[in-house]
């Protein structure tokens, strides 16, 4: 970790990460964060952007489109980096892992709600529930019961041995969210969750949020309606790459 | 920081391109996309090796959608399953053809061994026996290995004799040609592989006691008009009775004895005063010949070894590989290209499909999959596709050549490791056929994935 050295201000980081986190760690941070796409002409998605997301917090991210929202939760959700800047997850540096150990990551801490879903049409629901728990070292023994219970919590018990296929939109994005919860991240991304989805059934989906938030999981949504955002406890606005806070 | 994240942001693809270096080995497949993981992740407890994407996970992963689509993987494996038949058929069609021929070989020529005496050249022309064979040459010859029956044959010649049925000498009566009389001891239908049509042949008792009894080649027969013998025929030579025991009516090798009429060698002796037995025949085990040419001589005339000529047949036959040689070389090529045309099907169904499932790809990703488990599921999942065709095309390939062996009445002969070899063939197709598709799951970025649809 030679970039620590880098950023002397930043205290907590010297400690061992398999130490308990002292509470004033921040679950997210982003410090300066810009990222451009080469052009010509080049575009700056993000323009120095510093957020602090703390432990249990339920932050919505709104937006129009194009004003960045994407870039900042695929940076969030280790698919991107950053061009410039720095991003601690749970304390820890990420521009200094490979490829691999942002896997990992992405594996044991992070869990992804997608507007599109991402459901395997041809598995059943219970093992749509079961695939992260594939790649991050759940136990093999615990992985169909935890399943079961994110399934139990979604209220989606008696349809687990359905396929994708036979569920509505409402169901669907509920199994997504039972696949995100079920292998126990620290933080959950959604993106748009409700973007697919009718008045009813987001609704549905944002009193799930509310429960699992309850619950002290840490909840990023990015939407860009504000009907949905006004949901979380703290709002976020971005707009052409820079962010402000909004009441 | 700012200093790091930009080298960095450019060297993200590192990391797909090292995929086909040194950390790609077949004998790590168990460490797949683990060997950089770190055991103690930035936080939280170490994961126990047991719960790791292991090997048996890959497998699940790859071939939990195969049989999803079955008109598709039909379409899939059916050039590997052709090429795969054509290769085992090939192989199976050249060994059954080599072991028919080597059969049909063996069975005459290539199990017989002939003793003669030399022959010299006088100065007038004609050729003269310059060596004897011993009147023992029987038992002589049965005691060496590899000699399964043994026995003497000698022409008698009859200057003015006749061999008639009845014993009527009618001047009027035109004279007509005499069929040859040979003398045999007792183990000569065996030695041949003989069948006689009626009666039997005469045993060692017969040549010992000099008995006036004579078998029939079938023609002779025919033309004697000796069609039974529970008659108790008898045929006259020389004005000798003789009762006909039996009729031959086929022999392997030397076929001019259907033609004629055989006596014992010891009614020959006394008979017809027959100095020296002809030729020693035998009948040998296959693969002898070589062994038994030297040791016959040695057995029958040690003291001269020039003095006797000894044809026994070479070990293996050049007739039966030339054959194989010809069979192969056309088929096997056609079967290869009938192969390259199924792995090249293979790839592309393999690309189709990774270009179907970039969502999922992007999904697996974004939950923590690395590039090497991606790749390393699409080249399983060909893997399989190839050793199912493999499987598939080999069990066709056999079937065709029972079939076609069935029907021609041949012994199908297929080597077993032809048919291991043909669906071992069809997973390494499998392993090269999938090694593109896969580069191209490994290289999809998780973002641009997962903006698309499912």
């Amino acid at each position: 970790m030679t970039a620590e050295a880098a950023a002397p201000d930043t205290a907590p980081d010297t400690a061992p990460v398999t130490a308990p986190l002292p509470v004033a760690t921040p679950a997210i941070e982003l410090r300066d964060v810009t990222r451009s796409f080469p052009g010509p002409p080049e575009v700056q998605a993000l323009k120095g952007v510093s957020v602090s997301v703390a432990h249990g917090e339920y932050v919505s991210i709104i937006g129009p489109s194009g004003s960045g929202k994407s870039t900042m939760l695929n940076i969030l959700g280790l698919l991107d980096r950053p061009t410039v800047g720095e991003y601690r997850l749970g304390g820890v540096l990420t521009g200094g892992l490979s490829e691999d150990d942002r896997a990992a990551v992405r594996a044991r801490q992070l869990g992804f709600v997608f507007q599109a879903f991402h459901l395997m049409s041809r598995r059943s629901v219970l093992e749509n529930v079961q695939l992260p728990m594939l790649y991050n070292g759940t136990p093999r023994a615990q992985r169909e019961s935890r399943a079961r219970e994110a399934l139990d919590r979604v209220g989606l018990s008696h349809r687990v041995d359905f396929l994708p296929g036979t569920l509505s939109g409402g169901e669907r994005q509920r199994v997504a969210v039972a696949r995100a919860v079920a292998s126990r991240p620290r933080v959950l991304l959604a993106d748009e969750p409700t973007g697919n989805l009718d008045a009813t059934t987001s609704a549905e989906i944002m009193d799930l949020f509310e429960e699992l938030h309850a619950d002290g999981l840490t909840l990023l949504v990015i939407t860009h309606d504000g009907a949905v955002a006004r949901r979380a406890s703290r709002r976020i606005r971005l707009a052409d790459g820079r962010v402000s806070e909004t009441p | 920081m700012s200093e790091a994240g930009a080298p960095r942001a450019q060297g993200r693809h590192r990391s797909w391109l090292r995929w086909g270096g040194h950390r790609w080995s077949p004998l790590s497949w168990s460490g797949l996309g683990r060997s950089r993981r770190p055991d103690t992740p930035p936080d939280g407890p170490p994961v126990d090796p047991d719960d790791r994407f292991r090997f048996s996970d890959l497998l699940g992963e790859a071939t939990a959608d195969i049989g999803s689509r079955p008109g598709r993987l039909v379409t899939t494996i059916v050039g590997t399953v052709l090429g795969i038949a054509a290769l085992v058929a090939t192989i199976g069609f050249a060994q059954t053809a080599a072991g028919q021929i080597a059969k049909q070989f063996d069975r005459t020529a290539a199990t017989q061994l002939v003793v003669t005496p030399a022959t010299a050249s006088t100065g007038g022309g004609a050729t003269v026996a310059t060596g004897a064979l011993p009147w023992d040459a029987v038992p002589r010859l049965e005691r060496l290995a590899g000699v399964e029956s043994a026995a003497l044959l000698a022409e008698v010649p009859l200057p003015d004799a006749v061999i008639t049925a009845v014993p009527v000498n009618d001047p009027s009566q035109p004279p007509t040609a005499t069929p040859p009389l040979y003398a045999a001891s007792a183990g000569l239908l065996d030695t041949l592989g003989g069948q006689l049509s009626t009666g039997r042949f005469f045993d060692a008792g017969h040549d010992l006691r000099a008995d006036r009894v004579a078998v029939l080649g079938a023609r002779a027969a025919e033309r004697l008009g000796v069609q039974r013998v529970d008659t108790q025929p008898s045929v006259f030579i020389d004005g000798i009775a003789y009762a006909v025991l039996g009729v031959l009516d086929s022999v392997d090798v030397r076929a001019e004895l259907l033609n004629a009429v055989l006596i014992p060698t010891g009614t020959a002796r006394a008979d017809f005063g027959l100095a020296v037995p002809g030729d020693a025949q035998a009948r040998i085990a296959i693969g002898a010949g070589p062994q038994l040419r030297s040791q016959a001589a040695l057995a029958l005339a040690p003291d001269d070894l020039a003095s006797l000529e000894v044809r026994a047949p070479d070990a293996r036959s050049e007739l039966g590989r030339d054959v194989q040689a010809d069979v192969n070389g056309v088929f096997v090529i056609l079967g290869v290209i009938v192969l390259l045309a199924g792995g090249v099907g293979i790839a592309n169904v393999t690309l189709l499909s990774v270009m179907e499932r970039v969502g999922e790809i992007g999904l697996r990703r974004a939950i923590g999959a690395t590039g090497r488990q991606i790749a390393g599921q699409f080249i399983a999942e060909s893997v399989v596709i190839g050793l199912l065709g493999g499987l598939i095309g080999a069990a066709v390939g056999v079937f065709a050549v029972v079939l076609v062996s069935a029907v021609r009445g041949w012994t199908p002969v297929v080597d077993p490791w032809t048919a291991v070899g043909g669906a071992l063939l069809g997973a390494v197709l499998g392993l090269l056929a999938g090694g593109l598709p896969a580069r191209r799951a490994a290289r999809i970025e998780p973002v641009d994935a997962l903006r698309g649809g499912t």
